[in-house]
């Protein structure tokens, strides 16, 4: 064998052996192939030995051009490759995959009506067909669908399954931003040159969680975020849609305005009144006039309809940044009592304290949401004298923050309570003022309680006030707690 | 008509000094025991049929290939059912 073969043989080897991120990306290859190759030329004169051939520290040296080759291959290419990828009808793909007989039926999971939770939170295919929709109360979809499956959440199961999810994402990148349980961007372009490389990726995910989780996912390949989450939800389930600089105009702009991520039904209707109807008419229409009437928000959607968007995909592994830990309950009945909403103050509270605790971070503020019976809602916030993550400081400035803004309201529907200005438990301010060492003392008591529900479940130890309504006091916030999509923003 | 059911079984299995986890044999709920002869494959895979996710092995038992999963902290396998 002629010693350029055997070394050219030696150089695709090395680099096809880089994992999976490597495995059909002609162009990083290729350059790869070629730096290994030129590197191994220029060896011998390095070592001033003049031999031909590599030894150990040749092919490490042949090696390490070879990645910079192939990582400048992609450098070169200025458009980031952005994967969004979406886990199709997510809860209730899930309870079919552990439920074989339920394939065939159409099936919804759906929070407690008892506990007026009761809407449909996700749907299968065949749901889907009889016109059930995400969002809408069990009852109105039990009537478009009389045979409808209606089971209930089972959150530890899907935080299971996403988490598996991620697992796979990251044996492509370490730049994985989840968004909610069932979505997450990947910034690829480490890995793939174009778009259409971003779409093999795509393909061998899709795969991958078919053989693995059972379970479907459709993919949006675009080089920002926004496109590529349009390009998720163009073709479903199990699918790869790419949205390419020379085709956005044909796949996006045709689509409705009110899909694009941050358009709801206010801005829907007040871009409707200018005639703005699809992402088209966004994107072509006078960015000035959008600003007068959208604010800063009318210049960010105009940027998003012409794909402008430039955020980052935060890098998973590293924990997020934090800025706020909270709780919120719809109430298994309408709180009227003072005593209903201090239980259901204190059973946030808690949670809130515990969570903060978990997390090492203590709050200098807390803001309380409200939303009564005719779902009319609003907040306020108050800072906190000191810094804290106990849950009586926190239940006073709510509570204080209930009895000040809402004397002798309506009946109330749902309550939140949100930790705000979170910073860590140490190095904390030392103090002999008498409110900081008592808050220090229930947080120390708070500790002791965390331990004992850690042991022995969440209702072993309660307040005697709870014991007033067993049904209001059911609420375990923080075991209950789910993760909903986050801000875009965060 | 056939039909399939997850069955979880219990399973003699061993770790190995790098913690690499080897099952070695089935018993089935009669009190039959099946010794595992070879591990052909290993990998992380979903069964579709029986509904359930985990470590797959592809073990062989009197010269037949059969699936056996590893759901954390139990092993199923994709049982056959004759109506």
């Amino acid at each position: 064998m002629s010693a350029t073969r055997h070394m050219r043989q030696t150089a695709t080897a090395v680099v096809e052996n880089r994992g999976p991120g490597w495995h059909g990306r002609p162009v990083r290859v290729l350059r790869a192939v070629l730096g290994f190759v030129e590197a191994s030329r220029f060896y011998p004169s390095l070592k001033c030995a003049g031999k031909p051939g590599l030894d150990r520290q040749g092919i490490s040296f042949c090696r390490f051009v070879a990645e910079f080759y192939g990582v400048l291959a992609t450098a070169k290419m200025a458009d980031r490759i952005i994967l969004h990828s979406d886990l199709n009808s997510f809860y209730a793909s899930v309870e079919c995959f552990y439920n074989p007989e339920l394939r065939a039926l159409p099936v919804a999971v759906g929070g407690d009506a008892e506990k007026r939770h009761g809407i449909v939170l996700a749907k299968n295919e065949l749901a889907k067909k009889y016109g059930v929709k995400t969002g809408e109360a069990l009852w109105q979809a039990r009537q478009k669908c009389p045979g409808l499956v209606v089971l209930k959440p089972n959150y530890s199961k899907y935080i299971q399954f996403s988490k598996l999810a991620r697992e796979i994402y990251d044996r492509y990148t370490d730049r994985v931003e989840s968004f909610g349980l069932d979505e997450c961007w990947l910034d690829v372009s480490g890995v793939a040159g174009s778009i259409e490389e971003g779409g093999g990726i795509a393909d061998e995910i899709r795969a991958l969680m078919r053989e693995e989780l059972g379970v479907s996912v459709s993919i949006g390949v675009s080089w920002n975020k926004i496109f590529a989450k349009l390009g998720s939800d163009m073709k479903k389930p199990d699918a790869t849609t790419c949205v390419a600089k020379t085709d956005f105009k044909e796949k996006v702009w045709i689509l409705p305005v009110a899909d694009l991520l941050y358009v709801g039904r206010a801005t829907e209707r007040k871009l409707r009144k200018m005639g703005v109807l699809s992402i088209g008419d966004l994107a072509c229409f006078d960015v000035e006039l959008l600003a007068k009437v959208l604010g800063a928000n009318g210049r960010m959607l105009w940027g998003f309809a012409n794909g402008l968007e430039n955020s980052a995909v935060r890098k998973s592994g590293g924990s997020p940044i934090i800025k706020s830990i909270g709780n919120s309950t719809t109430t298994p009945k309408d709180l009227v009592r003072a005593d209903d909403v201090k239980i259901t103050l204190y059973a946030l509270s808690e949670s809130v304290a515990s969570r903060l605790r978990d997390g090492g971070v203590r709050c200098r503020g807390v803001v309380l949401s409200i939303r009564d019976k005719d779902l009319f809602s609003f907040q306020r916030q108050a800072p906190l004298e000191f810094a804290s993550s106990s849950s009586k400081t926190i239940f006073n400035a709510a509570w204080k923050l209930f009895a000040v803004n809402y004397p002798g309201g309506k009946p109330i529907r749902s309550l939140g309570v949100r930790a705000i200005g979170l910073v860590e438990e140490f190095p904390s301010q030392l103090s002999f003022a008498g409110p900081v060492l008592d808050d220090e003392r229930i947080e120390r008591l708070d500790r002791s309680i965390d331990f004992i529900r850690e042991r022995f479940g969440y209702h072993s130890a309660k307040r005697a006030l709870m014991l007033v309504d067993p049904a209001l006091s059911s609420l375990d916030a923080k075991g209950d707690h789910v993760i909903h999509p986050e801000s875009f923003f965060a | 008509m056939m039909q399939v059911a997850k069955k979880f079984v219990a399973v003699d299995a061993r770790f190995s000094e790098e913690g690499e986890l080897a099952p070695l044999a089935i018993y089935w709920e009669d009190g039959r025991k099946y010794e595992i002869d070879k591990i052909l494959d290993k990998r992380r895979a979903a069964s579709l049929k029986a509904g359930g996710i985990g470590v797959r092995y592809t073990v062989r038992i009197n010269g037949q290939s059969r699936f056996l999963w590893y759901e954390e902290p139990r092993w199923f396998v994709e049982a056959v059912i004759r109506n």
